[in-house]
């Protein structure tokens, strides 16, 4: 028992001196977005009395910017707000639709991808779709801003890189050049309103003559972080993304995954079913490449 | 009979009356009641499957701030020789499932009673859990209740069967024998919950004078408050209970959980006590239905004639005895003409919570292997599904297998109706599965109560007692307004409490619409006989001079009377010259419920790499007898189908080797999600119930039976192979089909 609080700073730096004053104080402090993984979990396994600080009135955290060269996406914006912007569905197809899964659309109006990150979950569905389009944490530091490649960020279940007095900006994500594309699938028994059993991400680039000249492919929920399959995406590379050179990359995300036998599925349904996701991304972020 | 009739009202579909309350949230649910004072119960639960409970010591829980009660079973009469009910409220001498209530608390706030709970001291002798039928069943088991013997019978070692029920017709060896084909199958079910999405809720508040009031949603206050009287050991007059809305029940809205608890701690504070389970509560300690091990075989001749049949059923009772065995042995082959068979049920105690009612208690598991077993047969003989059942259909006349002789029944109807309909025409879609089967449920009547009262403008006021789960107050007006031939928005319908109307047994068995139903007409036509006495007085005629047209009465043809008609609002008007306020009333045990029989196909496509099932259509035909509200009727139809259609899916208790029940929530107990559905097309067959006035026969329940077994055959018409058990989850299926060395 005991009390919440709620601070909802208007600048990443009085979000940092907020951050700063509760952990001098002693006092728990957590940073709250949509609150639609916090509040659940306020309500069943984590009760306790915190501050929460909410990024979503913090001016920085609230920027979309599609550049030429970048995207930004700030951590206080709601998904709702990626899954209605052509143009970012249009670039980031993958990594919109995995936002797009999330939940349903009232929980979308809430939502958001960096919550969805730092939840860090071994189930969340933006974070495979986050590190196979390469983006990057802009994270706020007391000693000032640093950066942190996605696939580098979380580092176990529920834990992530992230110090008590340093929050999440939001995410950098490199333009797609040319023929890239991406796409996310993950497999869940209904068709929504659940938990990824696993799921894959596939971003890719072909040149004019349709071979695959890059490639990057995460895996989710089978391990304890999502995965990085370098052997996917080398079968990918250099070849049409064909039949075979797919199945050589469902394969490989096979082999790399280390999932547990829960009641969401068992060790061998995640380990086949993840490649499954992973050829069929694939061919998904292909046919979208092609279409450019 | 009722065909003839001309029915104005009835068959309509007009808005129901708590329609609008339910959609903007005005509707008041068990859980919204606050009282000034009140106080917040809040129950400690087993974290044991299976354990003696050695001492519960409440001490520093009755010191704990804010706390003003607290109780175990030391509390309630009885001690460890109470009644199996009384133990599954609060435990006694031993926990027999995780999450067994052992005691509760009640504070001023939530927060300190839930403080308080970890402040009471249990000791506990863990015992070895009971966890499957296989396991209970096998020579020196474990036992979950070391005095119980089967059927009762001392004279035989005690058992974790609690009982047996046996149906058996002519010679069954000679009728397998007569037979060209044999087919024998054996499936698993899992237990699954009703998943009514309002977790049960209770406030009490006891007087000086030991009468004692509660608020609770439930699907039968007169069953709360006798359950509830015995538990405690008070009177039944000394408790009132106030049904709230109900936010749905399936039948496990029929017992009792927190309420004698409520009771208890009002009486020792003086002040209301207020106790909600959460959804985890909800999983882990209330009633789902029974897991099941049945095994069914069934011979026909090579033209598809029914020689024998039998079928061998267990069932999980949980931790006490009463799962639904006798439901299980009645529906398994009650749509069928089959000379010679024997039907075996058995009632098991298992460490899970105890059963209760979930809609068609037992069949859907009994007639999912039956089902299964006919769905081979056809295969085998190269008949159509439905022309095999059609070929062995019962019909009026056919003596069920539990003994009595069918009146008029509409099986055949519908059996015929699937057959020509347009999605049963259509061919099966590329690639995919179709799955037919049948499904049944007897219906029950029992006591209902009515009271009718007409306002001085004529308004009607039904009065009855039976809880409304799917629409019977829209139903009940339906009935008075064609009874008393007035417009349906000059009645309202309304459910009284345990004080204010006439008993009630609960609403199940599809009961309600039939045998409320019925009291209602009765009370209607009291009004009419009592009108037609009043009109006669006014006109001075005799009685019978006078008759009841289209809500006026006027003199019957041939009475030479210069009369104008009397309407209900005339004599209403001029009641306290005729004799004072119209009041019709009406009370029964109800006869005559009509068995509803279904036949339900679907086409569904297995992903065969990931082993997801998709269901593509689902088609429903049902009868009816006289559908009342035909919206309603198809609302059940398609309710029932979907949580059939769930239960053959995803849903399924997954427990621990602790016997901890693993997905105690939505997010992982799959009930299907709307996106997950097709529109359940639904096809309403009349054929009338010679019992009730309308034809009425009961429909809340049949819906149910025959999608887990419509489903299976659908997937096993794809696949070229059966998986026998249940669920059908994406990680079942595809191991099944990679031992099968994949699809076909
Ligand atoms: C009904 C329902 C369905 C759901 N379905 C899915 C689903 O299909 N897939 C899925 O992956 N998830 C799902 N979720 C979980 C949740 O909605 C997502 O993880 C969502 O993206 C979380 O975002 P949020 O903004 O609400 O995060 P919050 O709940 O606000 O925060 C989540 C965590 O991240 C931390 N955090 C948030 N923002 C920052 C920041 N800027 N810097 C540092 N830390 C921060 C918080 O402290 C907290 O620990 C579902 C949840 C619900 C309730």
């Amino acid at each position: 028992m005991g009390a919440y609080a709620y601070q909802a700073p208007a600048s990443v730096e009085e979000a940092l001196s907020t951050l700063a004053a509760e952990a001098a104080a002693g006092n728990r402090a957590q940073m709250l977005a949509g609150g639609t993984d916090v509040m659940v979990q306020m309500r069943s396994i984590d009760k306790g009395p915190r501050t929460f600080v909410d990024v979503k009135h913090v001016a920085e955290a609230n920027e979309l910017h599609i550049g030429d060269d970048e995207v930004f996406i700030g951590a206080g914006i709601a998904s709702a707000v990626l899954n209605e912007n052509d143009e970012l569905k249009s670039i980031l197809p993958g990594l919109i639709e995995s936002a797009d899964l999330i939940g349903s659309t009232q929980i979308q109006g809430r939502a958001t991808i960096g919550g969805n990150l730092c939840n860090s979950s071994p189930a969340g569905d933006t974070i495979p779709a986050l590190i196979a389009c390469g983006a990057v944490c802009v994270i706020a530091s007391p000693g000032g801003n640093r950066e942190v490649p996605t696939e580098d960020f979380v580092t176990g279940v529920g834990t992530n890189v992230l110090e008590p007095t340093e929050f999440l900006i939001g995410l950098k994500i490199p333009r797609p050049k040319g023929r890239s594309s991406d796409a996310y699938l993950r497999f869940i028994p209904r068709t929504e309103m659940d938990i990824a059993v696993c799921g894959a991400g596939v971003a890719l680039t072909l040149d004019d003559s349709g071979v695959c000249t890059a490639a990057k492919v995460a895996i989710g929920a089978v391990a304890i972080t999502a995965l990085v399959v370098p052997d996917a995406a080398a079968a990918l590379v250099g070849t049409t993304v064909d039949d075979e050179a797919l199945s050589a990359a469902a394969d490989a995300s096979s082999a790399l995954a280390k999932p547990i036998t829960d009641k969401r599925g068992t060790v061998e349904y995640r380990r086949k079913v993840v490649g499954v996701l992973t050829k069929r991304a694939g061919a998904i972020a292909r046919d979208r490449a092609l279409a450019l | 009979m009722a065909e003839a009739l001309d029915l104005k009202a009835i068959g309509t579909r007009p808005v129901r009356p708590d329609g609008i309350d339910k959609v903007t949230g005005r509707a008041a649910f068990g859980a919204d009641l606050h009282l000034p004072n009140m106080l917040h119960g809040m129950v400690l639960r087993s974290p044991h499957a299976h354990a003696r409970i050695k001492r519960v010591d409440l001490t520093r829980a009755r010191a704990a701030e804010g706390v003003l009660a607290a109780v175990s079973g030391a509390d309630f009469p009885g001690g460890a020789g109470a009644g199996d009910l009384a133990k599954n409220v609060i435990a006694r001498d031993k926990v027999l499932y995780h999450g067994h209530a052992v005691a509760a608390v009640a504070a001023k706030t939530l927060l300190q009673a839930e403080a308080a709970l970890d402040l009471i001291e249990v000791d506990y002798e863990v015992l070895d859990p009971v966890m499957s039928l296989d396991e209970a069943m096998a020579d020196g088991a474990t036992l979950v209740n070391e005095s119980q013997h089967t059927n009762g019978d001392t004279s035989k070692p005690a058992s974790n069967i609690a009982a047996t029920q046996r149906f058996e017709r002519g010679d069954l060896e000679a009728g397998f024998a007569e037979a060209d084909i044999v087919v024998e199958t054996e499936h698993r079910v899992p237990m699954a919950h009703q998943g009514y999405i309002e977790p049960h809720a209770c406030t009490a508040t006891a007087n000086e004078d030991g009468k004692a009031t509660v608020w609770c949603c439930t699907q039968g206050h007169f069953d709360v408050r006798s359950l509830t009287a015995q538990v405690l050991g008070e009177k039944v007059g000394n408790i009132k209970v106030i049904p709230s809305e109900i936010g749905g029940g399936f039948g496990g809205k029929t017992t009792i959980y927190l309420e004698p608890l409520a009771v208890r701690m009002s009486q020792m504070t003086g002040r209301p006590v207020k106790m909600t389970m959460s959804r985890e509560d909800v999983f882990r300690a209330t009633g789902p239905t029974s897991g099941t091990w049945c095994r069914a075989k069934i011979g026909a001749k090579k033209d598809g004639t029914f020689t024998a049949a039998s079928a061998w059923l267990a069932y999980e009772a949980g931790a006490f005895p009463g799962a639904p065995i006798g439901p299980g042995c009645m529906s398994v082959l009650a749509p069928y003409e089959v000379p010679n068979l024997v039907i075996e049920g058995n009632d098991v105690l298992v460490n899970k919570p105890k059963v209760c009612a979930y809609r068609a208690p037992g069949a859907p598991q009994s007639m999912h292997a039956m089902e299964s077993a006919i769905d081979e047969l056809a295969r085998q003989l190269d008949m159509d599904p439905i022309d095999l059942r059609l070929k062995n259909s019962a019909a009026e006349g056919t003596v069920a297998p539990y003994g009595p002789r069918f009146p008029a029944i509409g099986l055949r109807e519908c059996l015929e109706a699937a057959k020509v309909h347009p999605n049963y025409t259509a061919p099966v879609p590329e690639g995919a599965g179709r799955g037919v089967a049948v499904g049944f449920w007897f219906n029950i009547g029992m006591q209902s109560s009515a009271e009718v009262r007409i306002a001085e403008d004529g308004a009607v006021t039904v009065m009855e007692g039976s809880p409304d789960i799917g629409g019977s107050r829209a139903s009940m007006a339906l009935m008075a307004a064609e009874t008393l031939g007035v417009p349906y928005e000059q009645v309202k319908a309304h459910v009284g409490d345990t004080e204010s109307t006439g008993f009630c047994n609960v609403t199940g068995g599809s009961r309600t619409t039939f045998a409320t139903g019925m009291a209602v007409v009765q009370a209607c036509e009291d009004i009419i006989a009592q009108c037609k006495q009043r009109a006669a007085l006014t006109w001075d005629l005799d009685e019978e001079q006078v008759d009841w047209v289209d809500g006026e009465a006027v003199p019957k043809p041939g009475v030479n009377a210069d009369v104008k008609p009397l309407s209900l609002a005339d004599i209403a008007r001029g009641a306290g010259r005729t004799g004072g306020p119209l009041l019709g009333r009406a009370s029964l045990n109800a006869q005559g419920a009509g068995a509803s029989f279904s036949c339900n196909f679907t086409d569904t496509i297995v992903d065969t790499e990931t082993g997801k099932v998709d269901v593509l259509s689902f088609t429903a035909v049902q009868d009816a007898g006289r559908a009342i509200h035909p919206s309603y009727v198809e609302g059940q139809m398609q309710g029932g189908a979907v949580q059939g259609i769930g239960w053959a899916l995803n849903e399924e208790y997954i427990y621990d080797d602790n016997g901890v029940m693993e997905n105690a929530g939505f997010l992982d107990y799959r009930v299907p999600v709307a996106s997950d559905m097709p529109m359940i097309d639904t096809e309403i067959i009349e054929v009338p119930n010679p019992f009730h006035p309308y034809g009425v026969r009961g429909v809340g329940e049949t819906p149910i039976v025959a999608p887990l077994a419509a489903v299976s055959n659908a997937v096993r018409d794809q696949l070229g192979f059966r998986i026998p058990d249940l669920p059908l989850s994406p990680p079942r299926v595809l191991e099944a089909i990679d031992e099968q060395g994949g699809g076909d």
